[in-house]
């Protein structure tokens, strides 16, 4: 495999066209040059300074005693029906999600525990991201007849659009797992498979 | 001739046609289940009925002769009323297990369901269910009894095209289901293609199944090069799906109608060699068990037929191409070694073991190209056997061969001698096998299916293959590597692909002459006498 760097400064080569040692500086000043040229003209009030300075401090300001005003009033349980601003200490406290967000997907469960999916193929055709990939085997119980011998889905390159959940016969895959905070450090952590896509 | 209109449209067709023939020549489509053009008509389905002006009763078109003056219409409200309600019956106890059946995308009962459905059940009773679901009937086939719509186009096929009469229909009304004859598996040479006719998903293919979803086949016309009947195939390859595991390109191959050599058919032996495609192939140039670039090993090649050529020694050089080659491959071979190098042992012939033959498709020659080979190549007096014995008593310094095992044709012994008799045993093929072990060198080359070019039939009918894939590794197709080593010896060809060097046959060779691509296109030509 290549190293990193000379990866990103291929990347670079192909996307802006420049090349060599200083491929990567040459790049940043490419980029401020643009945001120079591109830059709106200030007016004769914004010249001034101070003023604007001003303003904007005292915008923060209304904001915090504003809310500071609130959520003392809210402690002693007066004026309860005009909200506050809200911090959520994520990830200690998490925030509520509605119950229609899309969130990580899970495959479901026959009652003995294998999988409900009978690899029709939809949800990998349907994918915009193609980032499913089945591979579909006979099942020994004639009745069944085909079932998913690999489940494969690559959440690094999935668009949470949904498709797949709407699109499944058998409703064998859905969207509702409540997580969110998926990270890996590799892009191969974000690829799961059967097992770990029916653990939930 | 008798004319008739159909829908509005007139058309002047021979006696005897039927009203279905008829309409498929003016481009009408009528739907149809148990009509097939190569089968006895049946008339179950009932799908094709339509509506002829002064007859009391909507017809059926695939077995109504055609008769002066009539008027035929094909989508009028009585006649959509009947196939509507004709699917209704057909789908009574039809199980609808579509996400898991291998015909969905290609099947006839989603297809006309789609145009003329009921799409609201009326059905309230529950479904009746046959004995069996999916079972086995044969090594190739399986066999699902509710999904069958009973139009009988394998009983047909069984009782009329291979005689071997192993399917029928037993019991009676709902009841009623295909199966075996007691006693009988479906173990004919040419029990593939009951699946291709079935136009539901009752019959598929173990081969086939589950590896791929129809609507990811990309299909590329070819020949089957599996015997010198030369079958008008179609390879039907993977296309675009995503993929992180390494899969066959090539998932099945299905028979493309030539009225000329194969009709609608071709053999189980056919049908499944196709895995060598992308099974076991040479991706490399190999010197011994090193593996090298291409062009170095046509280097290592050119020095060493350098001062044969210099020298005049074409006698030291012998050359056994492969009637398993095309045209074109094999036409380069003779320009560059027969007519510039002048070496005058080449030969394509080897003593092969007689295949199984019938007097239907298979032909006892395994060889897709004994014809072209013959009329290109035209050996004189030497034979790859006698090759064979100079190499082997180490009157030759350079021995070419294309592709054939020669450990197999000719035994370990003789090939050990050969590769420490001779200077240069060179060894062109694709796909890996004992003789490549041997070689000094082995040179990568491409599969039929990588190729663009053409093969001559036992019925000398020259016929073209497609390219459906770019060939694996370093692989070339043998005409571009023996266009290499003549170039690296100083006589570049000019050829930028397969056409050109046909048009070059076409006029340098005389029973190709006349013949272009654009005239052979799918049915092929017949050679010059």
């Amino acid at each position: 495999m290549e190293n990193p760097t000379k990866q990103r400064r291929n990347n670079l080569e192909k996307y802006f066209e420049v090349k060599g040692p200083f491929a990567l500086l040459r790049v940043a000043q490419m980029k401020r040059a643009w945001k120079q040229s591109n830059r709106r003209e200030l007016t004769w009030w914004e010249k001034t300074y101070i003023p604007t300075v001003v303003s904007g401090i005292a915008l923060t300001s209304k904001h915090f005693f504003r809310n500071l005003g609130l959520h003392i009033l809210h402690l002693f349980g007066l004026y309860k029906d005009i909200p506050a601003a809200v911090t959520y200490q994520y990830p200690e406290q998490p925030r509520p999600l509605a119950k229609r967000l899309r969130t990580r997907h899970r495959l479901m469960k026959r009652e003995d525990g294998s999988p409900r999916c009978v690899a029709c193929m939809m949800c990998e055709t349907v994918c915009p991201a193609r980032c499913i990939e089945i591979t579909a085997a006979e099942h020994p119980d004639p009745n069944i007849e085909k079932y998913p011998a690999e489940f494969i889905l690559d959440l690094g390159k999935c668009v949470y659009c949904g498709f797949c959940v709407e699109v499944c016969p058998e409703d064998a895959i859905r969207m509702d797992t409540g997580k969110l905070d998926i990270a890996a450090y590799s892009r191969e952590s974000m690829i799961y498979d059967k097992t770990r896509l029916m653990d939930g | 001739m008798p004319k008739l209109t159909i829908d509005g449209k007139e058309i002047e067709v021979p006696a005897g046609t039927t009203v279905i023939q008829a309409a498929e020549k003016l481009g009408i489509n009528i739907p149809w289940y148990c009509y097939h053009p190569a089968l006895p008509v049946a008339g179950n389905c009932r799908i094709c009925m339509v509506e002829i002006e002064k007859q009391p009763k909507l017809q059926i078109a695939c077995y109504t002769p055609v008769a002066n003056g009539m008027v035929v219409k094909t989508n009028s409200p009585k006649t959509l009323e009947a196939r509507k309600s004709v699917l209704e019956f057909l789908l009574v106890n039809h199980p609808v297990d579509c996400p898991v059946c291998d015909q969905a995308g290609e099947c006839k009962l989603q297809d006309y369901y789609m145009e003329h459905g009921q799409y609201n059940s009326r059905l309230v009773d529950v479904k009746i269910k046959k004995h069996k679901k999916a079972f086995s009937i044969g090594p190739t086939v399986m066999l699902d009894q509710e999904r069958c719509i009973l139009c009988t186009r394998c009983v047909r096929f069984s009782d009329k095209i291979t005689k071997t009469n192993e399917f029928g229909v037993f019991n009676r009304g709902d009841h009623s289901e295909l199966d075996l004859v007691p006693g009988k598996q479906l173990d004919n040479k040419y029990s593939g293609n009951v699946v291709d006719i079935c136009p539901v998903g009752a019959l598929t293919d173990k081969d086939f199944r589950f590896k791929c979803r129809v609507w990811y086949l990309g299909q590329t016309k070819s020949v089957c090069p599996g015997c010198s009947m030369g079958c008008n195939i179609e390879i039907h390859w993977d296309k675009s799906r995503p993929r992180t595991q390494k899969v066959e390109r090539a998932m099945r191959l299905k028979p493309r109608l030539n009225p000329e050599v194969n009709q609608y058919w071709i053999c189980d032996e056919g049908r499944y060699n196709y895995h060598f495609i992308d099974d076991h192939r040479v991706l490399y140039a190999q010197r011994k068990d090193e593996l090298m670039a291409l062009d170095k090993a046509i280097d290592l090649i050119a020095q060493t037929i350098q001062p044969l050529k210099d020298s005049g020694k074409s006698d030291r050089i012998g050359v056994i191409a492969s009637a398993q080659l095309t045209n074109e491959d094999l036409f380069i071979i003779r320009k560059f070694f027969k007519d510039t190098l002048k070496v005058s042992q080449i030969d394509y012939r080897v003593p092969q073991p007689t295949g199984d033959s019938d007097d239907f498709l298979i032909k006892a020659d395994k060889n897709p190209n004994t014809a072209g080979a013959q009329t290109i190549i035209q050996p004189n007096g030497t034979d790859s056997q006698s090759i064979i014995q100079k190499a082997k008593q180490g009157e030759l310094d350079v021995l070419y061969v294309f592709g054939h095992d020669l450990v197999k044709l000719f035994g370990k012994e003789t090939v050990e001698q050969i590769s420490t008799k001779v200077k240069l045993f060179v060894w062109q093929g694709s796909n890996i096998n004992e003789t490549g072990s041997y070689a000094h060198v082995v040179l990568p080359a491409a599969v039929y299916a990588e190729k663009d070019g053409t093969f001559t039939n036992c019925q000398q009918r020259v016929q073209r293959i497609w390219p459906a894939f770019l060939p694996l590794g370093e692989a070339k197709a043998d005409w571009e590597i023996v266009a290499l080593l003549s170039e690296k010896l100083g006589n570049p060809f000019s050829y930028r692909g397969a056409d050109a060097i046909f048009k070059d046959i076409a006029q340098s060779v005389g029973a190709f002459s006349e013949m272009t691509y654009e005239k052979i296109v799918d049915q092929g030509m017949v050679l010059k006498k």
